[in-house]
């Protein structure tokens, strides 16, 4: 059921942009008013989740460290793995951001000789996990192309180095295979591995069925069904100008693309994509691991009302040493 | 707000990022380009037409093109039998550049819109036009 219910909702994408192009001729609806409403639902939305989280208060670093803290001058701090000044942060960070650092510590469980439990690495989910975000990345800004008039000087470097093979016409491009063939290991990973497979929910599954939708609908256009790639230039130069026009002679085959993007653009800001964002807040990475040098007081600490022994002894002493009771002041 | 001000620059660089094709054309036009077939050589066609159907040439040119320059140069074949049954000989300069003899008006019309850079010429002598 947790994967069956996206990938019907994925299918029930395609039955409605086939139906409204071909059947209803909607093309404005899906040409024009879908995308510019995803857009504006992804940028307001990452802003507002951004906004929301940084209401959270951290009063105290929750740092999980990974290596030897700041102490006496002649132990060594791990500088990266705990830091104790921002430009360390910044480095841990950008480990972080860049590289998947805490992916790459990823550790996997086996039973051996069935009674021993052993604990190993396990990078496969950071490699493919890496693969498959930066050929998403070199895929999204390859589509620049179609959004900008001159190009940036950067899309020709690009494309240089993704089609740098130069097999057949239009020339192939390594990130789209290697962003479909990641996103498939990351299914069927989910799919395969019992543990991965019981805690996977659709939340989980239907981002995966839509960018696989999408790498599979892209490549369909630029190297089987041929869509006419000027018309696309035309609607998406409309669409950025605020100037929307719909050209004749864009296939089914475009605006299902187009519908699964925008809906990944509208999604995005509502589902776990989001963390894109995210990953900057998390508190365990970009917080100082300086819990002691440093006496972190809770900010919202209201004064507690205590009542010392003293007090009390003061309160009660005529009692106590009519029963007996030893006390501190005669 | 906590940490309003790198939230802040966040937010800034993501909406940099994000809303970077809107901006980035504010005040530009950019016309669709439109391929000229005034040529010499078409003019005084009587049938005005390609190797293949217009739609075809459109979608396909250049794997059609890549499929002749491997029957051409690795296989050695010169003769293309069109869907009509019509033969031409396969050669990009002699053949497609004859009637097609504007690059810059016709092929480089829809490759620079669209941001295409065929190395068609890294082999081949690019045709000498004048600057129009």
């Amino acid at each position: 059921m947790k994967i069956l219910f996206p990938f019907v909702a994925v299918i029930a994408l395609v039955l409605l942009a086939m139906v409204g192009v071909s059947g209803g001729s909607l093309h404005f609806l899906f040409g024009v008013i879908i995308p510019y409403a995803a857009v504006f639902i992804f940028i307001i939305g990452v802003i507002y989740r951004v906004l929301k989280w940084a209401k959270s208060p951290v009063p105290f670093c929750i740092t999980t460290t990974c290596g030897q803290q700041k102490s006496l001058p002649w132990i060594k701090q791990n500088k990266l793995e705990n830091p104790s000044s921002t430009l360390h942060v910044v480095g841990r960070m950008a480990m972080e951001v860049f590289l998947f650092r805490s992916l790459f510590r990823n550790l996997k469980g086996e039973m051996k000789d069935s009674s021993r439990l052993v604990y190993g690495s396990d990078k496969w989910l950071w490699l493919a996990g890496i693969a498959f975000h930066y050929s998403f990345l070199i895929v999204l800004l390859r589509h620049i192309r179609l959004f900008a008039e001159p190009t940036p000087f950067f899309l020709h470097l690009l494309e240089t180095f993704d089609g740098f093979l130069q097999i057949g016409v239009p020339r192939f491009f390594m990130t789209g295979v290697v962003l479909l063939s990641a996103v498939t290991f990351l299914f069927l990973r989910r799919i395969y591995i019992p543990q991965v497979r019981y805690i996977s929910l659709s939340a989980d599954y239907f981002p995966l069925f839509l960018i696989i939708g999408i790498a599979t609908t892209g490549m369909l256009m630029r190297y089987f069904l041929k869509t006419d790639i000027v018309g696309v230039k035309e609607l998406a130069m409309g669409l950025v100008s605020f100037n929307p026009v719909i050209p004749k002679g864009l296939g089914v085959i475009f605006y299902i693309h187009l519908l699964f993007v925008s809906t990944l653009f509208a999604y995005f800001p509502f589902s776990k994509l989001v963390h894109m964002g995210g990953v900057f807040l998390s508190p365990t990475r970009n917080l100082l691991g300086n819990s002691r040098e440093f006496r972190h007081v809770n900010p919202w600490n209201y004064p507690v009302k205590v009542h010392t022994y003293e007090e009390y002894e003061e309160d009660f002493r005529d009692k106590m040493k009519m029963a007996e009771i030893p006390v501190e002041k005669e | 707000m906590y940490n309003g001000g790198k939230i802040l620059l966040g937010i800034i660089v993501f909406v940099l990022f994000a809303a970077f094709p809107f901006y980035n054309n504010i005040g530009k036009v950019s016309a669709k380009p439109e391929p000229k077939l005034d040529t010499p050589v078409i003019q005084q066609l009587a049938e005005k037409k390609c190797v293949e159907s217009k739609e075809f040439m459109k979608a396909e040119h250049m794997q059609l093109l890549n499929d002749w320059r491997d029957s051409a140069i690795r296989e050695g074949k010169r003769i293309y039998v069109n869907s009509e049954g019509k033969e031409f000989r396969i050669s990009l300069q002699n053949t497609c550049m004859n009637c097609h003899s504007n690059k810059k008006e016709f092929c480089d019309k829809c490759h620079n819109y669209a941001a295409v850079k065929p190395y068609c010429w890294t082999c081949h002598i690019e045709p000498k036009e004048k600057k129009s």
